[in-house]
């Protein structure tokens, strides 16, 4: 019997989104077909790796594993924004607003965009500027920061439906990029486009965060919900799903009990140097196969193995 | 599957006869398609008829079962592309190889961890299922030996890989009640194995030279010689390749209904990767992308237990929501002065809300309610999670006699149940806790009994 392999017919792409401006502009998205679908599709830009910075120090919350690779820097947001780039090769930065959260640090909006400016300034590739996902203050900080990183083409994170608006305009106005963020449904990913289009937000500034579940704790409901998403954009042409994904995954992979549990406390998990390492990578591989443009990692052995594995696909 | 009930019934002899027990040859047509009636129950349909149906009604991949007992896999029978189209139903089998060559030192030690590395959660047992015995030295014997021994030591189903045919028929003689896979028939001696795999009654693999073309040309020769149960490994050791051929594959056999491909594969992790953590990944891809059996080269809890939550997460039926036990954890070492607190039985609201009374450090108790894996809201609000339900349970699962205090803690999603629950236990007070698991350690550091 002849073989003739069956191909796939895509009839969408997803857009081409640049993160940054000048000469650390990045472009994201730009795919015909599947993640890694190149046999029958153009993939005009890899999948890009970030890497996480948070606003204050996280040695109270991080466990050794995760902390190891950063002791210098924890205390420095810039200095560990430079040490991701300059040795691990992170071609994105996400600034994690942890400090201005309102039932922790609380820290105000003022303070917590100084610091995002810093980070921003110190480094020579895109910005993410991921927040708590607390309406109010999130509103406040981002305002701040879209104000402060003017000329940057920054990316604001989580815009959800309860903060679209204020977040929104202070993105048009200063001609940043959107992460469009909902809670794992195709649909709400949709409407949550849709209006930010309505407020005068151009399909060409917004990135689509479905909302990451890590490995053990809801990735299935992510990888099933950026499948959707990417055969509603390719293959049934719905224009308002034909943005890039962003995923979280290294701030969900090492909140898990089991990411940072030391080989003392569960001998039977083995090395745990490694196994955060291994959850994170295998979660980002997973969420890359489903049609994540971007994953935001923490470990530097993350970055390294997962921007190998990108490599070998490519 | 695959035919309609008008071409079934073209098939069948429309004689409107009635002796298959329903009155209409269509009808009887119409229920085979449906899956609701077998054809033996019609005494005049022709062989020819027989055969089609026969062939035409076979789900589109095969389902190979390898091993017996305890750990035998079952691999195949997947029927979407998706897992959101409906579910993957077969996880694949994970290996780890074990050669001829290596010390018995190491081979003990992955036996040892083949039995240490398993894990409780949420009822499921998490643990791996096959060895690959690689025979390297080409010494039947000592391939037989080994196969023994870790099929002996362990119950795993096997995988007896080998160049040489003598050293397998040695090692499918000795073992062939257990089912192992016979690892691999190819261009040069298909005849063989082929001949070897029918006898031994176990399935066996094919083994291409990296193109599908190659495969197609055995998995047909083995087929017409009457062999059903086979495994493909396509030859390819280049990850993107693979992936390009997993992808081929299954589309081939589920879109295309082309037989010559309908079968699951078995992917050589071991001989892709440059060292445990690169392989993980290759095999993490296959767990995802349509891989049947997949071997590594060691087995190592921090590896393992990864892999086997990604298994897990993969195969989970989209419709239906993984559910934790109704019951009472206890966490961080509660006592009589501990706080309560009650939550549904979704398994990931049991995970996090689980995780962060225990990253708090507080003692508590944890009641979970039994919400057919509905989420706290989604509970609440189809009347799952009402001051009844938590009532009722809170006076029967015996958290009374664990504290001398009365306070309970309910979810802040579910804070309109606490009027009703007060009726439900008079004399307690019905506190209302936070609606985000994240907030559940300050809340507690905050809680008092008194």
């Amino acid at each position: 019997m002849t073989f003739q392999p069956s191909k796939q017919v895509y009839s969408g792409k997803i857009r081409e989104i640049t993160l940054g401006a000048g000469e650390r502009a990045l472009q994201i998205g730009g795919r015909s077909g599947y993640a890694f679908h190149s046999f029958e599709s153009e993939i005009t830009h890899p999948p890009r790796v970030a890497m996480e910075v948070w606003d204050k120090d996280p040695s109270q919350d991080w466990s050794e594993a995760a902390k190891a690779p950063f002791k210098d820097v924890l205390h420095d947001p810039a200095a560990w924004a430079r040490k991701c780039v300059d040795e691990y090769g992170a071609e994105i930065i996400v600034v994690q607003t942890k400090s201005s959260d309102p039932n922790g640090d609380d820290k105000p909006a003022s303070e917590v965009s100084d610091v995002v400016k810093k980070v921003a300034e110190a480094v020579q590739v895109p910005v993410v500027v991921w927040g708590v996902a607390n309406h109010d203050k999130d509103t406040e900080v981002m305002r701040e920061v879209a104000e402060k990183c003017s000329d940057q083409r920054v990316a604001i994170s989580p815009v959800e439906e309860g903060d679209y608006k204020q977040i929104g305009a202070a993105c048009l106005g200063y001609k940043h990029v959107v992460v469009s963020s909902s809670p794992i449904d195709v649909n709400l990913a949709k409407q949550l486009n849709i209006l930010l289009e309505n407020l005068g937000v151009s399909s060409s500034d917004i990135v689509i965060d479905p909302t990451t579940g890590g490995l053990g704790y809801g990735l299935e409901y992510t990888y099933s919900v950026m499948e959707r998403i990417q055969q509603a954009a390719l293959t049934q042409e719905d224009d308002k799903l034909q943005q890039p994904i962003i995923a979280n995954v290294g701030n969900e992979v090492w909140k898990s009990k089991e990411a940072n549990l030391s080989v003392e406390e569960a001998p039977h998990l083995g090395d745990s140097s490694q196994r955060g390492v291994i959850m994170e990578a295998i979660t980002a591989v997973d969420l890359l196969l489903a049609g994540a443009d971007v994953v935001i990692l923490r470990h530097p052995d993350t970055v390294k193995l997962v921007k190998d594995y990108i490599q070998k696909m490519q | 599957m695959g035919l309609t009930g008008i071409q079934i019934f073209k098939l069948l002899p429309k004689t409107n006869c009635g002796d298959c027990g329903v009155p209409t040859c269509l009808a009887f047509a119409m229920n085979l398609a449906s899956g609701k009636a077998e054809l033996d129950k019609c005494p005049h349909v022709s062989e020819e008829a027989k055969e089609k149906l026969a062939s035409e009604s076979a789900p589109p991949i095969r389902l190979v079962t390898i091993g017996a007992g305890d750990y035998a896999v079952k691999i195949g029978g997947e029927t979407v592309l998706f897992r959101h189209e409906k579910t993957f139903v077969n996880p694949p089998g994970l290996a780890t190889v074990v050669s001829t060559d290596e010390d018995d030192a190491s081979v003990q030690g992955k036996m040892d961890r083949f039995k240490e590395c398993q894990f409780d959660r949420v009822g499921v047992l998490l643990k791996s299922e096959m060895f690959v015995v690689n025979d390297t030295t080409g010494d039947g014997a000592k391939f037989t030996a080994l196969a023994k021994k870790v099929s002996d030591g362990t119950g795993a189903a096997l995988v007896l890989k080998s160049d040489h045919v003598e050293s397998l028929k040695s090692a499918a003689g000795e073992l062939k009640d257990k089912k192992p896979l016979i690892y691999a028939a190819t261009g040069d001696n298909a005849d063989a194995l082929g001949e070897l795999a029918r006898e031994m009654a176990c399935p066996l693999a094919v083994k291409g030279d990296g193109s599908l073309e190659s495969v197609i040309a055995l998995t047909e020769k083995l087929t017409d010689m009457g062999l059903k149960d086979l495994v493909v490994d396509t030859g390819t050791r280049d990850l993107k390749k693979a992936f390009e051929e997993h992808i081929k594959i299954r589309r081939a056999a589920l879109k295309d209904k082309f037989r010559p491909l309908g079968f699951p594969t078995i992917v050589m992790a071991n001989e892709m990767a440059d060292g445990l953590m690169e392989e993980a990944l290759v095999a993490a891809t296959f767990v995802a992308k349509y891989g049947g059996v997949i071997a590594l080269s060691d087995l190592q809890p921090h590896i393992m237990f990864p892999l086997f939550l990604e298994r897990l997460n993969i195969y989970t039926d989209p419709q239906r929501p993984m559910t934790a036990e109704q019951g009472i954890y206890p966490i961080n070492n509660p006592d009589e002065n501990s706080p309560i607190l009650v939550t549904c039985n979704f398994s990931l609201t049991y995970f996090i809300v689980a995780g962060e009374i225990e990253s708090s450090r507080v003692p508590a108790w944890l009641c979970v309610q039994d919400t057919e894996g509905l989420s706290v809201m989604t509970a609440w609000a189809a009347g799952k999670f009402s001051g009844e339900s938590v009532g009722q349970f809170i006076n029967k699962c015996g958290i009374k006699d664990k504290v001398n205090h009365k306070k309970i803690v309910i979810p802040g999603y579910a804070a309109g149940i606490s009027g009703e629950l007060e009726e439900e236990l008079p004399g307690w007070s019905i506190m209302v806790g936070p609606r985000e698991a994240s907030q559940i350690p300050k809340y507690l550091k905050g809680w008092s009994s008194t």
